[in-house]
Formats: C-alpha cells, structure tokens, sequence
C-alpha cells in the first residue's frame, strides 16, 4: 500500500510532507499555506486511497520545514491531517496538525454586515470552541462556524 | 489619575467591574454639578456614519457641558465618507484633528477597528447590530441610583432578548454584581446561548419565563425591550405573542416598593403611558443620566478626572 503512494507521488530528499488530508480541502490548504506562491517543487497528489479517510490529498514540499504555528492553521480544513518533516529522505518528526487558538487573515468572517467584509481589513479570529469549531470574530464578535467556514481569496 | 485615561470602550466587557464603578462614581459627580470646563482645550470628534439624533444630541451634549469644541458629522452624506473614503483613511485623518473619537456606524466591528487605526481613544456610539456600550453604562448608572446598590439585585430582562443587544451587554455587565436574572420573551426570541453561558460561568442563576405577569412581584428592576412584527416569520405568531410583552400600569400591583421600569427608548406600545405615571417608570430620567455616564467616560478617557 505504502510503496504504492510513494509511486503516485515520489518521494523527496529535504522537506514536509503533508499526509491525510480530505479531498474537499487540498486547494485550501494549498491557499492557506501559500503554496501557489513557492519556488520549489511542490508535488501533489489528490483523491488517493487511503485506509484512514478512503480517498486523501498529499502535498509534498521540497525544502520547506514549517513551525508547528504556521502548520496549526491547515488543522482548520484539514483536522487530522498528518505532518511529516524528512531530511535525507528520512522522517526527522511526525505529528497531527492540531486546531490553533487563534487565525489570522485566511477566513472570512461569516457575518455579511462585518466590518472586514466591506474594507480591506485582515481577519481575525478566537477558535472558542475546537471541538464544533467554532470561530469568534475579533471585530464584529459573532460566530463563524464549520458550515459557515470560508477561506479567503486573495 | 484615572485608569481609563487613553482607553478605548468599545464593548462593555472591555472594562471590568472596578472601572464600571469609577465611570458611575465620576458620573454622579456631574449629576451634581454638570457644568465643568474640564475639557475647554479638547476637541471630540463626533462621526455619525448613520442617523442617530438622540445618540448624537447626549453625546454632544455632554461635550459641551465639558467646554470641549466639537466637529464632525450627523450623518455621512456629502462627506468623502459618500464619494467612497474607507473608514481607514476617514479615521486617520479625524485623528490628526481630535483628542477623542466617538463613532457611530452601521458595521459590524468597525468601532474596533477604528480604535486599530486611530491614534486618539475611540469611543463606540453604536456599531450596526454588535455593541452601544455608553447606553450599557447609563443602565448600569440608572440601576445603582434606583437601587443604591449594584451588587444581589433581580433584574427582569423582557422582549426581543434575542436580538437586543442592550439586554446583551446589560446581562454581561450585571454578572460581575451577583445579580439573578429572570428572562420574559416570546419562545422564538430568547436569550442567545452564548450570552446564557456567561451567566452560568459566572456562578449565577437565570430563570425563563413567557409571560410578564410572572416576574412583577420579584423584580427589582424591569428592563423593557420592544418586539418587532419584523422578527416573525408568521404573523399570526407575532399576533399571539406581542401582549405577553407589554408592560401596563394595571400589572404593577404587587410589584416591590423599590421596583424601576427601564427602557433604551423609543418605545413604541410595549409600555403603555398609563405607566408613565406610576413611581415606577424611570424610562425618561435613564436618558437623562446618559449625559452624566457620557461626561464621566469622556473626561475619564481624557484624563481630567
Ligand atoms: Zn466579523
């Protein structure tokens, strides 16, 4: 099963691995992440098989190593997604990605009548509830929430 | 010298219970003598992004009876507010003008922003349907006037609890004083669960009911709203509802001695004026103490008192 994904999606010498995450949120990730923006290889793999969530997404990212923080922010789309650190083709560090207390700049406050809705303002938020996900605006204070959970485009 | 001075207030609970205290304490001091010059060298900066009269005329008011020179606008027609200005570039440049910014603006979190982006303290007149914090503290004064105390008291909350966001920040404000809490609404407009869980995680107690009648004899505080027809999906719902939550002076027969009927205003008919002149309204004079609670927060803010 395993040397089966590594041929989907070849193996890298230096960088992160992101394992497991659901189909739906690959792009976001991708976006929230900034990848579109990386000048290095960056392979991709969507609607793998997988034994945990059936099918998955893998991003790869070759000579990039992120902080638990920066990586904490895909755990909003992406909540048991799996972090892989290698270095020398080996796995120096592995960890589930785990829901932070606070987000900035990436969601978009559900509450149409928000101030960061009308004017070029960064969101931010407090994840006050981790386990509904549930999002409380730094500005106007209401809830955004899993259903309600848009990324912004930028 | 005061803690509050270059402090925004925002939201009510950006102040804890000691400094609620000491804005009542400097409002009373205005109440007795209303006229002082504390702020004849300041200049407040009024912006009304929309219509607010009875906001704006306190607020200004209170500034004037401070001796401090006002600018600004009552609404934001003809300013480069309408040709399109971002609150941004409108906050940076009110604040090169004024000591001190009080804002109303029908969005939602743009008072906190405008504090972000202000370097002067921003006071929030209102922003959109989120928080009106003066009109909180002058509850709050009018309560410890009416009551002497702010501390063990039942306070009765009736109407739109839902979406009102006085009753909000009344009820948020009043848990620091071990008060209980005894909600009347229509079944589809009650109080939110976020704002039921801050009364449950400050050890205190709320009761539910639907019908007005039921909380005359305990109260020592009925806190009216109005119930919009706009809020019903049904009418007929909203027709079967609507008299559970009006207030007439016939029902306040066995009320407590002590009793206050308290109101944001404008009322419409969920206070009928028979009630007026009871001793038990006190709907008019709670306007009233709104300049006082403004003084003190300006001056406070300020740093004059
Ligand atoms: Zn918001």
């Amino acid at each position: 099963m395993d040397s089966k994904k590594e041929l989907v999606v070849p193996r890298i010498e230096n960088g992160t691995v992101i394992d497991h995450i659901p189909t739906v949120a690959l792009y976001q990730v991708i976006h929230i992440l900034g990848l579109e923006k990386y000048q290095d290889q960056v392979l991709i793999g969507n609607y793998l098989n997988s034994m945990k969530l059936g099918k998955k997404g893998i991003i790869k990212i070759n000579n990039k190593h992120f902080t638990k923080e920066e990586i904490s922010k895909i755990a909003l789309v992406a909540p048991f997604a799996t972090i892989i650190d290698i270095k020398d083709f080996a796995v120096t560090d592995k960890f589930t990605t785990e829901i932070p207390d606070h987000v900035e700049n990436f969601v978009k406050c559900a509450n149409p009548k928000c101030i960061t809705n009308s004017e070029q303002i960064a969101t931010r938020f407090d994840i006050v509830d981790k386990v509904n996900l549930k999002l409380k605006c730094h500005y106007c204070e209401k809830f955004t929430t899993k259903d309600t959970l848009v990324i912004n485009e930028k | 010298m005061s803690t509050l001075k270059g402090r925004n207030l925002i939201s009510i609970t950006d102040f804890n219970k000691e400094e609620y205290i000491e804005v009542l304490d400097i409002a009373e001091g205005f109440e007795k003598t209303p006229k002082q010059r504390v702020l004849a060298d300041k200049v407040v900066a009024t912006l009304f992004f929309e219509p607010s009269t009875r906001t704006r005329l306190s607020f200004e008011s209170a500034a004037n009876q401070l001796g401090a020179r006002i600018i600004g606008f009552s609404d934001p027609g003809g300013t480069s507010v309408q040709k399109g200005e971002s609150l941004h570039d409108t906050i940076v440049m009110v604040s090169s003008y004024a000591d001190l910014i009080v804002m109303r603006n029908p969005k939602e979190g743009s008072a906190r922003y405008a504090s972000e982006v202000s370097t002067v303290p921003v006071i929030n007149a209102g922003d959109g349907a989120n928080q009106h914090p003066t009109q909180c503290m002058l509850d709050l004064y009018s309560i410890r006037k009416t009551q002497g105390t702010l501390e063990n008291l039942q306070i009765a909350c009736v109407g739109d609890l839902k979406y009102g966001r006085t009753v909000h920040s009344l009820v948020q404000a009043m848990c620091n004083f071990n008060a209980t809490f005894h909600l009347v609404s229509p079944e589809e407009l009650k109080l939110p669960s976020s704002v039921k869980m801050s009364i449950k995680n400050a050890g205190l107690k709320y009761y539910q009911y639907t019908d007005l009648r039921d909380i005359i004899p305990t109260a020592d505080i009925i806190y009216m709203t109005r119930v919009q027809r706009e809020r019903f999906p049904d009418p007929l719902e909203y027709e079967r509802v609507k008299d559970s939550c009006i207030l007439t002076a016939s029902m306040l027969d066995g009320c407590k001695h002590n009793m206050k009927v308290l109101h944001p205003l404008p009322r419409v008919n969920e206070i009928t004026m028979d009630v007026d002149k009871t001793p038990y309204a006190y709907y008019f004079q709670q306007a009233q103490n709104g300049v006082y609670v403004r003084q003190a927060l300006m001056s406070a803010i300020l740093g004059v008192k």
